[in-house]
């Protein structure tokens, strides 16, 4: 098969995938009977019809070129930061530091991605910001809760930008041997991080009986977790001709992503409750906010961009 | 709807989000006044994109003319926003300064009013001015909705000129008005309050 046949394949089998759930979706709501059943279908369809926009959108960034996947990338990470700085008590005095945040982190980490600048992309917010940031904010004056709020802007910064940033970095990947186009390296990423979240929360629903970690996340069950956790590795496993990595490879790298991509949603869970919300905002219909689909990717891709980059470059 | 009042939408989403909450009122075509806490530049803007397009199209906002009237500022009150620009300093004693407002009303538009003259930097809303009530009275047929604005005065703090985007909502709340033989401050203070219980917050 050529290469182009390859990603027609792929696209068509995300469609595929949409059309079923879509199909089995539109059969359920026919089918719910009690209000607790028709309102957890009717949020079942909520996400489907948001997966719709949200693969269009994705299929058409990266159908456009490289520049239109790091805006789409930047995009995502200025909603997620502004869903985390909304819930973030916030005072006069970091007006300065959250310009700098929005308007000058988000657009230079994309640019050097762009420009091919791995170094200062990689220093960019870990140490550049980790130091400006509160430095203009010390600048302000106001010392009331001077360290919280730093840490907190801090954690948002580092989430919402510098991890989300990790997804599209894998272009900036020359991975010998490897004949790319490399944004299949970002699709295969994102396909296995949200495979595993759709089928864990499916296989939950399911037959889930225990709950993993009911303070934090009351929709994580242990069955959820093994079964769509497994199915979600399997499926990476079977679409290694995408990647450069052979089966056996390909089934580690998934097994590293869908495991940090249950982390990331756990943590990101317990940072949104111990700030007092239980979804992050309420842009993608039926999903909550942006970081709500973030989460586990935020936690994946920074993980699955080093291990790439230390084993296949 | 004009491109320039497209934009100012846009970029409201963009920046605040700007999301409507019905809570008490519903998005109906009817002619009403909007009277919310005013804590930002941005407080017209956001209450502007949160109203469907239907709506937003016969609800103009009342801006005050020293601010306002001049400028860019002014094209973007009266070219993109359609305000209604009112006198905040009366020159001549005898003038009625909610005139221009009278005359909007009569011609069945909607209207989104501060009732506090000035903005705050509060989360919650200052002592109301007289207008409300004067306007109440003259329109009674005119539902007059309480809408609360959240964390606007975080994207504009005093002083600032670029908003820094956070996540806002509008929340609209049921309709009120005044009752028979109610006094002006009783009924000013029941409009603030009614700003200040759709905010969730103790006043």
């Amino acid at each position: 098969m050529s290469e182009r046949e390859d990603v027609r394949w792929l696209a068509g089998g995300i469609v595929a995938l949409l059309v079923v759930a879509s199909l089995i979706g539109a059969v359920l709501a026919r089918r719910a009977s009690t209000p607790a059943a028709r309102a957890t279908v009717e949020n079942l369809n909520a996400r489907t019809r948001a997966w719709w926009v949200m693969v269009l959108v994705l299929g058409a960034a990266f159908t456009l070129g490289e520049t239109t996947t790091l805006v789409l990338f930047a995009a995502a990470s200025f909603f997620a930061l502004r869903e985390f700085v909304s819930l973030t008590p916030t005072r006069p005095g970091d007006y300065r530091p959250l310009l700098l945040a929005f308007y000058i982190a988000i657009p230079a980490q994309y640019a050097l991605i762009g420009i091919d600048r791995y170094g200062l992309f990689s220093i960019l917010i870990p140490v550049w910001a980790f130091l400006l940031l509160p430095a203009f904010a010390a600048f302000a004056g106001d010392t009331q809760d001077f360290l919280a709020r730093t840490a907190k802007l801090q954690w948002a910064v580092m989430i919402c930008v510098y991890c989300v940033s990790h997804a599209p970095a894998l272009l900036l990947l020359e991975i010998p041997g490897y004949e790319g186009p490399n944004a299949l390296l970002v699709l295969y990423l994102l396909l296995v991080v949200q495979l595993s979240d759709v089928l864990q929360y499916v296989f939950g629903k399911l037959f889930g009986r225990t709950k993993l970690a009911p303070q934090v996340s009351p929709s994580k069950t242990v069955e959820g977790l093994v079964v769509g956790g497994l199915s979600a590795t399997l499926i990476g496993g079977a679409l290694h001709r995408f990647t450069p990595f052979d089966f056996v490879e390909s089934l580690g790298m998934s097994a590293a992503i869908v495991l940090m991509g249950f982390v990331g949603g756990l943590t990101l869970s317990a940072v949104k409750r111990s700030l007092g919300a239980k979804d992050w905002g309420e842009m993608i219909e039926g999903h909550g906010g942006m970081l709500d689909r973030l989460d586990s990717v935020c936690f994946a891709a920074p993980v699955f961009f080093h291990l790439t980059r230390r084993f296949f470059t | 709807m004009r491109p320039s009042s497209w934009a100012c939408v846009g970029l409201a989403k963009l920046l605040v989000g700007a999301y409507a909450r019905w809570r008490g009122a519903e998005p109906l075509p009817r002619q009403r006044i909007y009277f919310a806490n005013h804590s930002s530049h941005f407080d017209t803007i956001a209450l502007w994109a949160a109203l469907p397009a239907e709506l937003r199209a016969r609800t103009r906002p009342v801006a005050a003319r020293d601010y306002w009237g001049a400028g860019t500022r002014r094209y973007i009150a009266t070219a993109t926003l359609n305000a209604v620009l009112i006198d905040r300093q009366r020159e001549d004693r005898d003038a009625d300064p909610l005139a221009p407002l009278g005359e909007a009303l009569e011609r069945g538009d909607s209207l989104i009013l501060f009732p506090e003259g000035t903005r705050g930097f509060e989360p919650l809303p200052g002592a109301f001015k007289s207008g409300l009530f004067h306007l109440a009275q003259r329109f009674p047929a005119v539902e007059l909705v309480p809408v609360y604005l959240e964390n606007l005065q975080r994207c504009l703090p005093k002083g600032a000129l670029v908003p820094v985007p956070f996540t806002c909502t509008v929340s609209f709340g049921a309709p009120l008005r005044v009752e028979a033989g109610e006094t002006k401050p009783l009924f000013l203070e029941r409009a603030r309050a009614a700003v200040i219980a759709l905010s969730g917050r103790a006043a």
